[in-house]
């Protein structure tokens, strides 16, 4: 019986990072065009949008990760649907990424200085137009740094995708802790993989803060 | 197929110590991991470049990396240097650990805003540097990031939910034990998140009445908390 860490480990390791970024991804493409929905929601003049997406942010925030991956993993298959772990994991981070991300650009569209609106709405631009021309090419610039931020939590969150049996990088170190039994070393190294991951996200994300609230007070100064 | 709530509710003694649980975990761990942030942001800041150093290290490893690989670490860790604790004890010193790094920043961002004439007007009236942080910085600073402290415990508590992958049994746990009795994963896992959904607006309100109780001078600013 083989119980040393080999490369073979390592590879299938790395191989688990992979998914892990490829899901890392996913939820964030799916969780950011639900967040952008979300947003509009909670900016816009028809009241009734701005409650329905408060009460998404309020529950979604309100709730594990962890149970909302179990809803969709176990609780779908009963009520007739048939899904695979991917699918599982894939929706339930894509409704958690879309209820946090929402809320951070809605912080976003806030920012911008109310005078901007208002010119906006000086030149004649309806409202898409004000929204595409004017303010989103602003919010854009204010909400890349907290984005950027929050896609650590994305690539950690993506951990709990392995309770349900996929095989990101949490979970490939399961399965070789399985075979070998070394769990202290085997779960040093996934932690060392996920700060390979984690770190240079987080640290491009300080240098993007440092830049941008420079780049936010300019702003504001020059539409005072 | 019709949903049947009543062999969940059923199981409520189940439920009920699995909230208790919870309830215990997040209460323990936030009073715990709020000391444990607060040092570390002092020394983030300290003049100290060792413990700065130090100090940066944990958090940059504890916020770079998954909770539930941290858990996994300290859960195997201890054992392999002998220690055995309880699943309710590992849970603990993990969760603590996580949310210390966390608030460590919170903390500092917090310290960071005091005005450095505030600090000056301390050492003017002859204070330590410990006296300074404690008579002058601290309630200031707290004040000022209470809402993102707050929020980061509530976090904590939803955080929680991991420990039931080393079968520590909280909530979540609970809930898968009573899913693979009854084969009623759809009602259970609704039932379960309702209840971490009234956890947390629970701790909203308690730490809504809690900064009023003691940020009075926040009250009567009217400023939100």
């Amino acid at each position: 019986m083989n119980t040393a860490i080999n490369s073979g480990h390592l590879v299938f390791l790395l191989h688990g990072a992979m998914w892990t970024l490829i899901l890392s991804v996913m939820a964030f493409l799916g969780g950011g065009l639900g967040g952008f929905v979300i947003a509009l929601g909670r900016t816009s003049p028809i009241r009734l949008l701005r409650i329905l997406a408060g009460v998404y942010v309020q529950i979604v925030q309100g709730t594990p990760l962890l149970v909302i991956l179990f809803l969709t993993f176990f609780g779908l298959p009963t009520l007739g649907f048939t899904i695979t772990p991917l699918f599982a994991a894939g929706i339930s981070l894509t409704i958690y990424v879309s209820a946090y991300l929402g809320e951070i650009w809605r912080g976003c569209l806030e920012a911008v200085p109310t005078a901007q609106w208002e010119a906006a709405e000086c030149l004649a631009l309806n409202r898409v137009q004000r929204m595409f021309k004017v303010i989103l090419p602003q919010a854009v610039r204010i909400a890349t740094p907290p984005t950027v931020g929050f896609s650590v939590q994305i690539i950690k969150n993506t951990s709990l995708a392995s309770v349900v049996g996929f095989v990101e990088l949490a979970r490939a170190g399961q399965l070789i802790n399985n075979s070998i039994f070394e769990p202290f070393a085997i779960y040093m190294i996934v932690a060392f993989l996920y700060f390979c991951m984690c770190f240079p996200v987080s640290a491009f994300s300080r240098r993007l803060e440092r830049s941008g609230a420079a780049r936010l007070r300019t702003l504001k100064a020059v539409s005072a | 197929m019709t949903l049947d709530f009543t062999v969940i509710l059923l199981r409520w003694q189940m439920l009920l110590d699995g909230t208790m649980l919870t309830i215990q975990l997040a209460a323990v761990t936030t009073v715990a991991g709020f000391l444990i942030g607060t040092f570390c942001a002092v020394a983030r800041r300290s003049h100290f470049a060792l413990l700065r150093r130090i100090a940066a290290i944990y958090v940059e490893a504890i916020r770079n990396t998954p909770f539930l690989v941290q858990i996994f670490v300290v859960y195997f860790g201890l054992s392999s240097l002998g220690f055995s604790f309880s699943p309710i004890t590992v849970a603990i010193i993990a969760l603590t650990i996580n949310v210390g790094a966390y608030t460590a920043e919170i903390m500092r961002a917090g310290f960071d805003s005091i005005h450095p004439g505030q600090w000056e007007a301390g050492e003017c009236l002859g204070l330590s540097r410990v006296q300074s942080y404690w008579h002058v910085a601290l309630r200031p600073a707290m004040e000022r990031v209470y809402p993102s402290l707050t929020s980061q415990f509530i976090l904590l508590m939803l955080a929680s939910s991991v420990a039931s992958q080393i079968s520590a049994e909280e909530l979540t746990a609970a809930a898968n034990f009573i899913q693979s009795e009854t084969y009623r994963p759809f009602e259970t896992y609704i039932v379960i998140a309702l209840i971490y959904l009234a956890l947390s607006l629970a701790m909203r309100v308690f730490f809504w009445a809690f900064g009023l109780l003691v940020f009075p001078r926040r009250r009567r600013l009217g400023t939100s908390l």
